[in-house]
């Protein structure tokens, strides 16, 4: 297999005009009698299936939610970039670019970075238009406050909401069109797999979380928007139902998976209290504008924050990187925070956390200020920690985020399989090895809003009249065998629940595939993680019955995925012998600890084909070819 | 005209009429208190006041012409005022066939959730004072156009001014809760003055209430007589 | 903490409910009330019991997919509101008696447990709660300068998480909060002029087929999680009546 990138040729800031110049159109009058499926309404999705509907064609959107509005976009809390340079600050398209590949620790295709940079200027006003509610300056135009990794202000913010915000603007859309009668929604609804016909992805199988049914849908092209894989860890900032299934399934049917070791730990988060702790909690990487990250110098100070004189205070980020400071990238960050709690200098009563302190800036600009920047991510902090971050410092500790890793797609958004179409955090396209802060949003909008919508024409006009109805036996077939999956997870009927196992999986990757990595844990992981997939399907206990709502059913097919994707992401780990952005292994550290790539061996996009259950999956390797950019060794500094 | 039965058809719009109605029959019933307060100045202020009520804006209109054409006014205004309470209380009963085993209120006042009971109860005493010191049907020593008469030695039976205080105390909450809910009812907001609406409602509220409960009163205790 | 809840079990929509009791053991007074139930639904399956069912995702209070009556308040906390997953076990008492109820409407059906249909607030946004502008069609973002306080205040609305606390918590199973925030986000903003009034119009009319009208109890803005202000009923119904006596071609052309 050849994976072929189909990078439109031609000078960077031309390719994407050129790619739409290429592609073939699909007549408008034509457009309703092409059936397309998206799967997952947030940012991407939801984008996606609205602008689909707009554009005449007959979409059908799935979502395992009750409603679209609840997607996990939702809780993006910081703000969304675009090279607006309203600041006037020196910021431009090629300057995002730039700092979004070197973000990503350059292990991003720079065709794709550079689109990414141009849409996010239309982002901007798409979501204005619709009613986005993004602060404004007392003039009336928009504000902006800046991010992790970059030195200019370009981050568009509605409180500390941005993403419950821009998912409304999409949301909205997305309703406008359903009440059109373009978009039919289909809730509770998850995808448990994906049928390919004759190479082509035709329909998926989804079963209705209301009722319990299986069931087919047909359409000539599927579109996932499924999200990211952080939950493997059990512990992470995602919702609590964000899972792999659907392009894990995906996968399984043919799509190569690509870099699914990229796992982004986000530096602040509200550490974990105990063992009943369901899900991390972030607090938005806004809060570094202001906050200062501090340790104390010595070993065992048991002393409170404010007894710990200024001069007994490790400030280690403004230390080891003077020039950003408490704004470097979330990898750095993560990873240093993790270094002094490892030295015994953590804070908080599990020793696992750092102090993110406001009191330098409430006394510069004063608490009214503050609360007007963060007032509700304080308080949220105050709910769930019961301090009050005005007058102690917060604690933090970096926890899963995001992952960069997904399925591999091309300029076009489409994976290998013909028809099968990934955006958002699904896919790996964007963020090399490290994703900037406030680039999710962005991301998941471009390739919903603007590129996956005129790209996927290309592929429908060249199936114009090879319609496919859901009587085929390749249906059939999976739905066969979705229904054996759930009967054997329900005739399992073991004494374990699936939350102890997942829970047991998520310690297995945080301690050998989470924020450092060494070649001897991960073969250990490797074996653990596959030991435990054997037991999880001899004796784990799911109650009750398929026809019916059943939530423990639910998890179990989707931590049943995980355990799959985990070895994957372990082996992906093992073989990329180098440090990239979130990938850190540790054999493999330049003199002061910071990330050693080896751009000779590992200029590459490692994307897997899976072979089967019982064999190692096949690595392909799409090489990173960059006209634009200079390789270098990032410097924070 | 459609769109007035198309408005009055919505929730929204019985809710406007509602308190539409409810601020006419609040400014009435306010004038009725004020005017009522003669009773302090003696027989002769009251009754003419009462006079002077029939023969208002004669001779252009016929003698009692005002006063039925504010009875009329104040009857549509009844009527409106019960049917879209009565209708949206049937929507509302429609929105929630099950209920909870146990619900807390956290915000409502006791003034609120009493609205329904509060305008029976007005209602019949309503019925009960027209037959009572309009008509007299309803009192045992009734003197046609000598309402001060009638007024002193009806409150002078100890179980009818416990009524009308009551019934007037219920007015006060309904009013305490109505004259507020209004001002929203009609889309009155306004950032400087929706403080304002809780104290309009309750001055207003406590005035109308004290003073028609100081009629009974002042009957009972022998300061009129 | 040990307490005692007693959860509302109903097998289906058309399946008789009742309430159970259940110990919740070993509670440590930092977790969430969710985590506290995932405890008890640990030692459910365990035990071979089938576990209580409730949405929920987020687990931040941002995604609206919790909510439950927690001893008859939406969403359990009487201080500050919040979302079910944000309040914390530390607000209660040790050998506390604590009922557990789905939300009660006859818009929300119960699909299992605590889990009920909200889909009716999906519906009403699916009416007009929008901006008729397609992808790509959008002016530049500066082109429209917005007041800050004017902002502000169609945030204050646009924060709405679309929870159904407001309805389960009103004593007439109104969507009335609900429903005025999301005409008040959109209708505040220059964006949203153009469809102002036909907006409030369609909007209301299809929460009117489903929820129950407003008597200005103001439970809603007690529970409301992200503290929306009840002046947006008033808004609404201002702009509800003024659209009602403009002429249809007023409201055709956004006068």
């Amino acid at each position: 297999m050849e994976l072929n990138s189909k990078t439109p040729p031609g000078p960077l800031a031309n390719k994407w005009e050129k790619a739409k110049a290429s592609y073939k159109l699909v007549n408008p009058s034509n457009k309703r009698k092409y059936d397309i499926i998206v799967v997952g309404a947030g940012l991407a999705g939801g984008a996606a299936a609205a602008t689909l509907g707009e554009l005449g064609y007959n979409v059908k959107c799935f979502v395992y939610h009750d409603s679209p509005r609840r997607a996990h976009s939702i809780a993006a809390q910081g703000g969304i970039n675009a090279a607006k340079n309203y600041r006037n600050d020196g910021d431009s398209i090629y300057r995002l670019f730039y700092d979004t590949i070197k973000g990503g620790d350059y292990r991003a295709r720079e065709a794709n970075v550079y689109r990414l940079a141009e849409l996010s200027v239309d982002i901007i006003d798409q979501a204005v238009a619709q009613g986005v509610p993004f602060a404004r300056e007392y003039g009336g135009s928009l504000d902006n406050r800046s991010f992790g990794g970059v030195q200019v202000s370009r981050t568009f913010y509605a409180r500390g909401q941005t993403g419950q915000q821009l998912l409304l603007g999409a949301f909205q859309a997305l309703e406008r069109q359903i009440a059109l009668g373009s978009v039919k929604m289909y809730p509770r609804h998850e995808m448990l797999d994906l049928v390919v016909v004759d190479g082509h992805a035709k329909g998926i199988i989804t079963r209705n979380l209301a009722t319990g049914r299986v069931e087919s849908h047909a359409a000539d092209a599927v579109v996932l928007g499924t999200g990211g894989y952080a939950n493997v860890f059990y512990l992470s900032t995602n919702a609590k139902a964000s899972n792999t299934t659907a392009i894990w399934r995906a996968h399984r049917r043919g799509a190569t998976f690509a870099n699914p070791c990229y796992t982004q730990i986000h530096p602040t988060c509200i550490p974990q209290s105990g063992d009943f702790q369901s899900k991390l909690t972030l607090m938005s990487e806004s809060l570094r504008n202001d906050g200062r990250i501090w340790v104390p110098k010595s070993k065992g100070d048991t002393r409170g924050p404010k007894q710990i004189p200024e001069s007994e205070r490790d400030y280690f980020l403004e230390r080891k990187y003077p020039s950003f400071g408490n704004l470097a990238p979330r990898d750095i960050a993560s990873r240093a925070s993790k270094e002094v709690c490892d030295e015994g200098r953590g804070v908080g009563a599990s020793g696992r956390g750092v102090y993110l302190d406001f009191a330098d800036a409430i006394s510069r600009l004063g608490r009214p200020t503050i609360e007007e920047r963060y007032g509700n991510l304080f308080e949220m902090y105050h709910d769930i920690t019961a301090e009050d971050p005005y007058e102690i410092p917060m604690r933090i500790y970096p926890a899963p985020h995001y992952t960069m890793g997904g399925l591999w797609v091309d300029y076009n958004l489409m994976s290998n399989v013909p028809g099968l179409y990934v955006i958002g955090e699904a896919n790996f396209s964007d963020h090399g090895a490290n994703r900037l802060g406030a680039s999710a949003l962005m991301q998941g909008l471009a390739d919903g809003y603007f590129v996956l919508p005129v790209s996927i024409g290309d592929y429908l006009a060249g199936q114009f009249g090879k319609k496919v109805d859901a009587g085929r036996p390749e249906f059939a077939a999976a739905t066969a065998e979705v229904q054996d999956r759930v009967s054997r997870l329900l005739g399992a009927k073991g004494t374990r629940t699936v939350d102890s196992f997942h829970r047991e999986l998520g310690g297995i990757m945080w301690d050998y595939c989470g924020m450092e990595r060494d070649a001897e844990g991960l073969r250990k992981a490797r074996t653990m993680v596959r030991e435990l997939r054997e037991k999880y399907w001899r004796e784990v206990k799911v109650l009750g019955e398929g026809e019916e709502p059943n939530q423990s059913l639910e998890k179990a097919g989707r931590v049943a995925d995980f355990f799959e994707l985990a070895d994957l992401m372990c082996l992906d780990a093992l073989q990329r012998e180098e440090s990239a952005g979130g990938h850190f292994r540790t054999e493999y550290q330049t003199a002061d600890g910071e990330a050693q790539r080896d751009d000779d061996k590992f200029r590459y996009v490692a994307a897997w084909e899976f072979t089967g259950e019982k064999s190692e999956p096949r690595l392909h390797k799409e090489p990173l070819e960059y006209e634009e950019v200079k390789l270098a060794t990032r410097s924070y500094k | 005209m459609t769109w007035v039965g198309n408005f009055y058809r919505s929730a929204i719009g019985k809710k406007a009429v509602m308190a539409v109605t409810g601020v006419i029959l609040f400014g009435w019933i306010f004038l009725h208190m004020v005017g009522n307060l003669k009773l302090y100045l003696g027989p002769e202020h009251l009754n003419e006041y009462a006079h002077w009520l029939q023969t208002l804006g004669s001779p252009a209109v016929p003698n009692k012409g005002m006063l039925w054409i504010s009875r009329i006014v104040l009857l549509v205004c009844v009527v409106f005022h019960i049917h879209s309470a009565v209708a949206l209380t049937i929507v509302n009963r429609k929105a929630r066939p099950v209920g909870y085993r146990d619900r807390d209120y956290l915000a409502a006042t006791y003034a609120a959730r009493t609205m329904r009971w509060g305008g029976v109860i007005i209602l019949l005493f309503v019925i009960y004072h027209l037959l009572h010191l309009t008509t007299g049907q309803a009192h045992r020593d009734f003197i046609e156009n000598d309402p001060y008469h009638n007024v002193v030695s009806g409150f002078q039976v100890w179980w009818v001014a416990a009524f009308y205080i009551i019934a007037n105390l219920a007015l006060g909450f309904h009013l305490f809760h109505g004259l507020w809910s209004m001002f929203n009812s009609l889309g009155l907001t306004h950032a400087r003055f929706n403080p304002w609406r809780r104290n309009f409602a309750t001055a207003f509220a406590i005035i109308i209430t004290a003073a028609n409960i100081s009629f009974p009163l002042a009957v009972l205790t022998g300061i009129v007589r | 903490m040990n307490l005692t809840i007693h959860v509302w079990r109903q097998k289906s929509r058309e399946a008789k409910g009742g309430f159970v009791a259940y110990k919740a053991e070993n509670i440590s007074p930092d977790a969430s009330f969710l985590e506290m139930l995932d405890v008890v639904n640990e030692s459910l399956i365990e035990k071979g019991e089938e576990s209580i069912h409730f949405e929920h995702d987020c687990r931040e209070g941002i995604c609206g997919s919790c909510g439950m009556m927690i001893n008859g308040v939406a969403h359990g906390s009487r201080g500050k509101a919040m979302a079910t997953c944000q309040l914390h076990m530390r607000h209660f008492k040790e050998g506390d008696e604590v009922w557990v109820e789905p939300w009660r409407a006859r818009a929300f059906p119960i699909i299992k447990d605590l889990i009920v249909d909200r889909s009716g607030l999906d519906t009403i946004i699916q009416a007009g709660g929008f901006i008729s502008v397609n992808t790509g069609s959008a002016p530049e973002a500066n082109m429209i300068p917005i007041p800050k306080p004017v902002q502000e205040l169609s945030m204050d609305a646009a924060a709405c998480i679309q929870c159904g606390a407001c309805v389960a918590q009103c004593p007439n199973g109104a969507a009335q909060l609900f429903t005025s925030a999301k005409v008040s986000h959109l209708g505040l903003l220059p964006q949203g002029q153009p469809e102002r009034y036909e907006r409030v119009v369609r909007m209301v009319e299809v929460m009117e087929e489903m929820f129950g009208s407003c008597t200005m109890f103001g439970e809603c803005e007690a529970v409301c999680p992200k503290a929306i202000s009840i002046d947006f009923i008033a808004r609404m119904n201002r702009d509800f009546i003024a659209a009602k006596f403009k002429s249809q071609k007023e409201i055709s052309v956004g006068v």
